[in-house]
């Protein structure tokens, strides 16, 4: 697209673009750790994702200032103003990244010690791999502005959410035979459960980077399959 | 804005007010308008945005004949108001202008008291029988356009002495004296501050009820807060209509889209 008559503009949503790709990196280094120190039982590494937390929040929050301030002053119109609200929204979904992951780092410091079954482990790392590659392609499509590519992004979701469901069932089934690992066990699932959160977060920004570049909204037609409920 | 431009979509096309179809116009040599068609909806509010020379004005102007005032203005093609060829020979311009009122960029009341700018209309047209009728008009038509607070107890002062956002809204009363079914505006509030330009705005709003509106505006906030349909020219060509809301979050062309975005080289 070409320059704004005011090129001033054209700096401001660059500087924009590149915050939101800044929080991007931030949260899925946050999130890669997280689960890491959670699989390893490294409770260092789950703190310093603990107190890099802070940066992400404070990136975030410088962004919302900005993109407040490109609203008063430029009054964005067509598709200035999709990519302003989508990284309105982006930027909140990468924060929201970012808590989980500081969710994710605490638990495995209150479990302090390695997850005892390995099976449950390459569940949750497996599961991560789907996450974090969700992740990275939507920040992918966001920034070479790819419509496709984050339709694709939605769709896989699907996977995330397929593999949430059978570690539930793994972890009742854990649970049922050996009360003493309950505690943990509930930790883990809840860490299972921040993880498909972050799925949910990039399918949302999927969307917000598929209507900033084509001015459609993503049909939602796909069936969510948490299934758990029917556990 | 969210839903009234869906409103707008559901309207039926083959109710347009004004109609225009294949529209050229021609200043000499210069083919200022090229192929314009456009349906304009009843009682909705239509703003025609573009660049400088991009040929809206005078489009605006096509459709109460004030182009006939230049010599060396042509316009062919057809334009009708309800269904009525307003370039037929039979057509009186006086006649079709109070159907047509128009409204200007400047503020540019008549050198005579409140009470006569806006009677002006009603009585070469014979529209008041006696004195009392011709009241009731005045009133009303400064009522419909939010003025009558401040002018009553002066209706005798000149209505040059007002404000210019108070004179803009006099001219207003002045369209609407005559009774219009479409009211044309030229850039109504460029000459305004911006509290006189939201009560000009306010009262399109209303007018919109009762009347056909077309607006001409440099500014595109303006043209998305009061219009449920926006037209985009540049250089006498109509590159795109649609509902408002659609033209300024994701218009279809690419010239659309420059303009909007405050692109255009």
């Amino acid at each position: 697209m070409s320059e704004h008559t005011v090129t001033a503009y054209d700096d401001e949503l660059n500087v924009m673009a590149g915050r939101i790709a800044e929080m991007g990196g931030l949260a899925e280094k946050a999130f890669a750790e997280a689960v890491s120190a959670l699989v390893s039982g490294d409770t260092d590494l789950a703190r310093r994702v603990i107190d890099q937390d802070r940066r992400l929040d404070a990136l975030h929050q410088d962004v919302e200032e900005g993109l407040i301030a490109m609203i008063v002053r430029r009054q964005p119109m067509g598709q200035d103003l999709r990519e302003i609200t989508a990284a309105s929204r982006i930027a909140n979904d990468l924060e929201r990244v970012g808590d989980l992951a500081k969710n994710v780092a605490k638990r495995a410091i209150a479990i302090d010690n390695d997850i005892q079954s390995k099976k449950l482990a390459i569940g949750v790392e497996h599961m991560t791999e789907l996450a974090l590659g969700q992740l990275k392609k939507v920040l992918d499509a966001y920034t070479g502005r790819d419509a496709e590519a984050a339709r694709h992004v939605q769709e896989a979701d699907a996977e995330v959410d397929a593999i949430y469901t059978s570690l539930f069932r793994e972890l009742l089934t854990y649970m049922m035979e050996d009360p003493r690992v309950i505690t943990s066990c509930v930790h883990l699932l809840f860490c299972a459960k921040n993880i498909e959160r972050i799925g949910d977060h990039a399918t949302n920004i999927a969307e917000n980077v598929f209507f900033m570049v084509t001015g459609e909204r993503l049909p939602e037609d796909r069936t969510k399959v948490d299934e758990t409920g029917a556990v | 804005m969210n839903d009234m431009p869906k409103i707008e979509q559901a309207t039926d096309m083959t109710d347009s007010k004004i109609s225009a179809n294949k529209v050229q116009v021609y200043y000499g040599d210069t083919h200022a308008i090229k192929d314009v068609d456009i349906e304009i909806q009843p009682r909705s509010v239509t703003a025609f945005i573009g660049p400088s020379g991009c040929g809206k004005s005078t489009f605006l102007r096509t459709i109460n004949r004030m182009n006939d005032t230049l010599d060396i203005c042509r316009v062919k093609g057809s334009i009708q108001i309800d269904g009525e060829d307003i370039y037929d020979p039979k057509v009186d311009p006086v006649q079709l202008r109070a159907k047509v009122g128009m409204v200007f960029q400047k503020p540019n009341p008549f050198p005579k008291s409140i009470y006569d700018n806006v009677a002006y209309g009603p009585r070469i047209h014979g529209l008041a029988r006696n004195r009392a009728e011709l009241d009731d008009i005045v009133a009303s038509s400064l009522q419909k356009a939010g003025l009558w607070e401040e002018a009553k107890d002066r209706l005798d002062e000149p209505g040059t002495g007002m404000s210019g956002g108070q004179q803009q809204r006099l001219c207003i009363a002045r369209a609407i004296a005559v009774s219009p079914e479409v009211i044309l505006m030229d850039e109504p509030c460029s000459a305004l501050d911006p509290i006189a330009t939201a009560k000009v705005e306010e009262l399109i709003d209303e007018l919109r009820e009762n009347y056909t509106i077309v607006i001409v505006t440099h500014s595109m906030q303006q043209a998305a807060r009061v219009s449920q349909r926006t037209a985009f020219f540049h250089l006498g060509i109509l590159v795109e209509e649609g509902p408002t809301q659609d033209i300024f979050t994701n218009p279809v062309d690419k010239r659309t889209q420059d303009y909007i975005t405050g692109r255009f080289g």
